[in-house]
Formats: C-alpha cells, sequence, structure tokens
C-alpha cells in the first residue's frame, strides 16, 4: 500500500500536474508549428513510432514488464490497415480501427501466455511469439512477402476528406498521436495504473494486498499492445506500404532504445526518444556506415551517463532544484 | 511548390513561343541521387561504390558533352527499410530538388521508391533491385530496371546451364515467397531446356545449418544443385557444400543470385566451379577493363560488382538523354531515354522497351579453380553468353499495363 500511496502522491502532486500540462501544451504548439519548418512526413512519421513508443513504455515503465516483442503489434497493425485500405477499399478511419481491432485480440492471445512469467522468462516468450508472428507474415500470401504491401492508397477520410494531401493526412496523424497519448496519460493517472505501478515496485505485496495482479498485466498487455497496433496501422498509412522491417525483432529493439533514451517510465520521455532516433535514422542517412556506430555510441552514452533518459534527467534536474 | 510550378509553366510557355532550344533544366541543376544500403547486407554490391560509379559517369559525360550541364551527385543509406527509403525519396524529390533516384536494391525498398517517383513524375532508374515486377505488374512510365530481374537470373541460369550439359537438377529453396519464385521461375527454364528436376528441398529463411539438405542434394546425384536463395543463405550453403566436397565429387551448384563480391569474400577455394548469370564482368574486353581498373583506383582497390556498373551506365544514358531532350522533367526524360539506343563502354549497344526494362546480353560464369586464376579478381570463365533478346522476360509476359497486347 505505501507503494500505491507514494505512487498517488507523486502524481497527483499540484506543481507536477502543472509541469506535465505545460509540457503537453508544449507538444501541442510543437505539433502545430513544426511543419511550416520540417517536412510534415517527416514529423508524421516520429508521431507514429511515439505513439508505438509511448504504448511500449505503459507497459514496462509502468508496469514493470520488459516485453522484447512489441514489433509483432506494430507490423501486424501496418499489414492489416495496408491489406484492408488496398484490397477492401474502406476508408482509411476504418483500416485504422481494422488493424487496433486485430492487434487487441494478438496482444489478447499473446499476454494470456505471456504475463505467466516474469522478467527475462516474459520477454523471451514475446521474442518467442514475435518471431512465430514474423514467419506467418513471411510466409502468408497476403503480406506480398519480402515486397510487402505496396502502394496503398491513403483514401479519404470518413470517405470525404482527401487524405492523398500532406496536409490532411499530418491532422490525421496528429489527432490520432495526441488521442493514443491523452488515453496513455489517462491511463496510468487512473487507479488501475496506480495499481499498476504497485505491481511494478511489488508484485507478491500487491497480491497480498487482494490484487488479481495476473489481470491487471494482462489489460495492460493488451492496451499496449493494441496502442502499438494504432501507430502501426497509422504508419502503414503514412508511408502507403507495409513491409517486413516493422513485424522484424530488430523493430522490438528499436522501440526498447527509443524509450531507454528518452526516459523509462515518464510520460514525454518515449516522445522524446522516439522523436531523436527517427531523427538520426533520417539525417545521418547520408552517412552511410556511420548511422549505426553512431547510434551505438549514443546508446552506450545515454546508459552510462543518463540512465534516466533524456526526460527522467530533466526531470531530476528539476526536482533537485526546488529542493535546494 | 504551386509558385515554382507557375513559374516553370511560364519558363516553357516563353520557351516556346520564342522558338528558342533553350534547355529547360529545374533550378539549373541535374541532380542526382543514388539511393542504396550502404552499411549492411548490399554495401558490397552497391554501398558507396554505386556513388562513385555516378560520379564517374558524371565526369565521363561532362568530358564529351557541349551542353554545360551542371550535374550533382548525393548519396544516402535506406538500410534496406521501406520507409526510411520512402522517406528519404519524398524528402529528396520535395525538399531537396533531386531529379532522379539511381540504383536502390531491395526490392520492397524499390517497389515503394517506384510508386513515390510515378507519383512526383520524376525519374527512377534501378539497378541494384531484383523484382522483374518492376518491369511487370508493377512496371511505371517513371522507371527503368536496368541491370537484371530474377526472371533473367532464374532463366539465363536455368537454360544455359541445361544447353551446356546440365540437364538433372536438384532445388535448394529457401521458403519464403521470394524463394519459390526463383525456383519455380528456374524450373520452369529448366524444363524448357529439356532438363529434369529430380528433387527439392525447402529450407528455413533465415536459415545457418545446410547440412541435412546438402546430404539429400549429394544423394540425389543431380548434376546441378540449384540455390534458390540469397544473400547469407547463398553464402553459408555454398560454404557448407564446399566442407561436404560436392564441387568435387561431380556436382555443380548453380547460383541463383550471387555477386561478384560474394566469390570474392567466399575465395575460389570455396566457391570453385559455382555457376551463376551476371550482365556484367570487368574482364570481358578492353572498355571493361580500363573501365574497372579506374573503378578499383577511386574505390579502395574493389572491383565493380554488376550493380555499380550498371549505375555508370544509367547514370551516363540518363545524361545523355537530358541533353538529347534538353529537359529534366522526369517523364519526358524516360521517354527519351527509351527512345535513344543505349551505348556505353560496359554493357555494349542496348536498348529500353516500352516496359521499362534496358536489354543487354547475360553471361553465364563458372567460377575457377584457384589454380586457374591469375591474381585477385580473376575470377569467371565464361560459360555461354545469352543474347540480349533472349535475356530478359519477353514483354508480353510481364502483364506490365503499359504495354498493349
Amino acid at each position: 500500500m505505501a507503494a500505491v500511496i507514494q505512487a498517488v502522491g507523486t502524481t497527483a502532486g499540484g506543481a507536477e500536474t502543472r509541469a506535465l500540462r505545460l509540457a503537453f501544451l508544449a507538444m501541442v504548439a510543437i505539433i502545430a508549428i513544426a511543419p511550416l519548418a520540417v517536412y510534415p512526413i517527416f514529423l508524421m512519421k516520429v508521431m507514429c513510432f511515439a505513439l508505438f513508443a509511448c504504448a511500449f513504455n505503459l507497459l514496462i515503465g509502468f508496469g514493470g514488464l520488459l516485453s522484447f516483442g512489441h514489433a509483432m503489434f506494430f507490423g501486424m497493425g501496418g499489414y492489416v490497415a495496408a491489406y484492408s485500405a488496398k484490397e477492401w477499399g474502406v476508408t482509411p478511419e476504418l483500416a485504422v480501427l481494422l488493424a487496433t481491432a486485430c492487434t487487441a485480440v494478438l496482444a489478447w492471445v499473446a499476454g494470456l501466455l505471456a504475463i505467466r512469467r516474469q522478467g527475462i522468462y516474459f520477454a523471451m516468450i514475446t521474442l518467442a511469439l514475435a518471431q512465430m508472428v514474423f514467419f506467418f507474415c513471411l510466409q502468408a500470401p497476403f503480406t506480398g512477402g519480402e515486397d510487402g504491401i505496396q502502394s496503398v492508397p491513403r483514401g479519404k477520410l470518413f470517405g470525404v476528406v482527401d487524405l492523398a494531401d500532406n496536409r490532411a493526412m499530418y491532422v490525421f496523424v496528429a489527432a490520432i498521436f495526441l488521442g493514443g497519448f491523452l488515453l496513455i496519460w489517462r491511463i496510468v493517472h487512473s487507479p488501475f495504473g496506480q495499481v499498476l505501478k504497485a505491481i511494478r515496485e511489488n508484485e507478491p505485496r500487491a497480491i497480498s494486498l487482494g490484487y488479481d495482479t495476473d489481470r491487471y498485466k494482462l489489460v495492460a498487455f493488451i492496451l499496449s499492445g493494441t496502442l502499438s497496433g494504432l501507430a502501426g496501422g497509422t504508419k502503414s498509412l503514412v508511408f502507403q506500404l507495409a513491409s517486413l522491417t516493422d513485424v522484424h525483432w530488430s523493430m522490438s529493439g528499436e522501440v526498447v532504445l527509443m524509450t531507454l533514451v528518452g526516459g523509462l517510465g515518464t510520460l514525454f520521455g518515449p516522445v522524446v526518444g522516439a522523436a531523436v532516433i527517427v531523427t538520426m535514422q533520417n539525417y545521418l542517412a547520408q552517412l552511410g556506415a556511420w548511422v549505426t556506430v553512431v547510434q551505438g555510441a549514443i546508446f552506450v552514452v545515454c546508459v552510462l551517463a543518463f540512465r534516466r533518459g533524456i526526460v527522467g534527467e530533466l526531470g531530476a534536474l528539476f526536482k533537485g532544484r526546488k529542493l535546494r | 511548390m504551386k509558385r515554382t510550378l507557375t513559374s516553370a509553366a511560364v519558363a516553357a510557355a516563353l520557351a516556346a513561343l520564342s522558338g528558342t532550344a533553350a534547355a529547360q533544366i529545374s533550378d539549373g541543376v541535374v541532380k542526382i541521387g543514388v539511393m542504396n544500403d550502404m552499411s549492411g547486407l548490399y554495401a558490397d554490391i552497391a554501398g558507396p561504390g554505386s556513388v562513385t560509379a555516378a560520379r564517374m559517369a558524371v565526369e565521363d559525360f561532362q568530358k564529351t558533352s557541349k551542353a554545360g550541364l551542371k550535374v550533382e551527385v548525393v548519396g544516402a543509406d535506406h538500410q534496406n527499410k521501406p520507409d526510411v527509403g520512402s522517406n528519404i525519396a519524398r524528402q529528396w524529390y520535395d525538399v531537396d530538388k533531386v531529379d532522379a533516384i539511381f540504383d536502390v536494391p531491395t526490392s520492397s525498398v524499390a517497389l515503394a521508391v517506384s510508386q513515390i517517383t510515378r507519383d512526383k513524375g520524376k525519374a527512377f532508374l534501378v539497378s541494384g533491385a531484383a523484382t522483374s515486377d518492376l518491369s511487370g505488374k508493377a512496371c511505371s512510365p517513371n522507371t527503368i530496371h536496368w541491370t537484371y530481374d530474377t526472371w533473367m537470373l532464374a532463366n539465363g541460369t536455368g537454360n544455359a546451364i541445361v544447353k551446356t550439359g546440365g540437364d538433372t537438377w536438384f532445388f535448394l529453396t529457401a521458403d519464403y515467397a521470394f524463394g519459390h519464385a526463383l525456383e519455380r521461375d528456374t524450373e520452369a527454364a529448366v524444363l524448357k531446356g529439356g532438363g529434369k528436376v529430380v528433387g527439392k528441398v525447402r529450407h528455413p529463411f533465415p536459415g545457418t545449418d545446410f547440412s541435412s539438405f546438402l546430404l539429400q542434394a549429394q544423394a540425389s546425384k543431380a548434376k546441378i544443385i540449384g540455390l534458390a536463395n540469397a544473400g547469407g543463405d547463398t553464402i553459408n550453403s555454398i560454404k557448407q557444400a564446399a566442407e561436404f566436397g560436392i564441387t568435387k565429387g561431380g556436382q555443380n551448384l548453380a547460383g541463383l543470385l550471387v555477386f561478384i563480391t560474394d566469390v570474392h569474400g567466399l575465395g575460389l577455394q570455396t566457391a570453385q566451379g559455382l555457376i551463376f548469370t551476371e550482365t556484367f564482368y570487368w574482364d570481358l574486353n578492353d572498355d571493361t577493363r580500363a573501365w574497372s581498373r579506374r573503378f578499383a583506383a577511386a574505390n579502395g582497390g574493389k572491383y565493380p560488382s554488376m550493380v555499380q556498373a550498371g549505375v555508370y551506365s544509367s547514370v551516363l544514358h540518363y545524361l545523355k538523354a537530358i541533353e538529347a531532350g534538353k529537359t529534366d522533367d522526369g517523364t519526358k526524360v524516360i521517354n527519351q531515354m527509351k527512345a535513344m539506343p543505349t551505348d556505353d563502354p560496359l554493357f555494349g549497344k542496348g536498348s529500353i522497351r516500352p516496359d521499362g526494362r534496358k536489354v543487354h546480353p547475360a553471361y553465364l560464369v563458372e567460377v575457377k579453380k584457384p589454380s586457374e586464376s591469375k591474381g585477385p579478381y580473376d575470377y569467371y570463365k565464361i560459360r555461354a553468353t545469352i543474347p540480349a533478346d533472349q535475356a530478359f522476360r519477353p514483354m508480353d509476359q510481364g502483364d506490365c499495363p503499359l504495354v498493349k497486347k
């Protein structure tokens, strides 16, 4: 209970809530202004990955469960959205919803199996399941194997707004990202989120307090997987393609990297982390072989020098100043 | 965007009115983007070497051209990820004023870039990607597939080997769509040539241990073991076949997707006797030898792969088409390129078909024994030359919507 009270105490603190709100407003402002200066498709990519990282962070940062198979949700969401938009000609919002629904079912099945174990075993089970999904996507005829699903139409939102226009697409993606982000914010600060944090801190104690921890973990897993699927589905519409890259295990690793660099267990950390990693991949692409070297070096520096991630360290800095 | 469009339209109208032949080059510069895998699996086949090849093509063009074109070459790494590649392509076209994209190995990335190029009305010249869909189902008026494709590899290797005596086959196939397609196309060519397939086995992708599959292949007594796989799988199966002494036992391995850089990496001791098809070898004639030595000097001693040669050849023809057509508008340049016969020191004389397929001869090569090789990169014996009109898939079989039947 102490953990629960402490968790409630810190998150409900007036100053912190105010700081979070300010940060959120700043983020909305950045999203609104950025396309004037930065290439919009790049920003949409950042938002998709940011939502993916936030969903992943919901599980590891607040539930303490390190999944090493989140690419299966991200990739599967992408395939479902791309396939339904291209082959069935459904409108984009339906394609994204279908993707979300399918990944919810996938997450439910995967979650039932995975949450029975903790720590490294949990990570290994999720990795194994993700590999199974990868092989399914490699073999199934509808995914197009190596070539992926190409030239997916973006379609018309609600049958009216043409998303082929980058500005309309940008608003659509921004709405999905902000919606997903607010949902995660709400979940984290709900009684459910508090129990989740209690489980993260001390699972036996949460059990002894009468919480059915397996159910909490399963729901957290499903929520995280579903939101990852939402991110994947949106990304496939932005780029008009779905491919094996997004279900490959290295994608599961990339999202861990994003979350770690940004700050584990902070609301804004994954957003910042996703922005940093995607920017690196994008703007260092000219450097060729050095991309992976630079990425590795940043990871090492991050783990050695600021283990709480960019946002985590900033938060600690502010807190420290106030105490003094 | 709108303003540039209008001004371009005004400029075009003025030029037409005044009847001058002033070249219409957007922003005064022809900007060439070479996009490929700079650090991963295909970095040796394409990679920085392709950028070098593009620069050499620009140099050679400027030596003979009187048009005074300003040409700029940029490069980027798509990391074999379609979304990274698609992001770079859009950014190049929208922001960085790139006029044409070259190379792009990895089929999924090439298909994505082809679609974007079509939407933006630019030009895309594929050298590195293999899928024959680029001049088939997914063909585009803005894309030319230059160097090779899967149909040509399967058909060339299958048909030509049967003609030169290898008439019984056993397939070792990677168990996914790409492997199945290679196996299907090659088998068709083998059967058409009068050969026989005595067996096949599928290995998981990606595979590491091929021993049980190779033993089955050995026991089948087929003269040729066809490797319908790619990249690391091919390398591993060749290495393990050498350990089992399969080639020494009189059987030959036929690779369907092998490059000279792979042979260089494997070494002749391991790769000897391997048969496969390429469209370029540095030691074909005086022109290719001279060019390849120049290339190697600029590329840290590494000799060119056919993909890098293809980039040189496609850049050269692209620039010639701009000079002849006096415009760098993507769709118009591609049409101009198709209208002009191609001629360069590496692939000789050739042409580009309406479906976007560049045709030139292909060569069935066999890797030399270590005793036959005179030095580094002296690797191939040419077993057969497949003439240009037979090397590639006939246009009416490709299902390309651009071609009326």
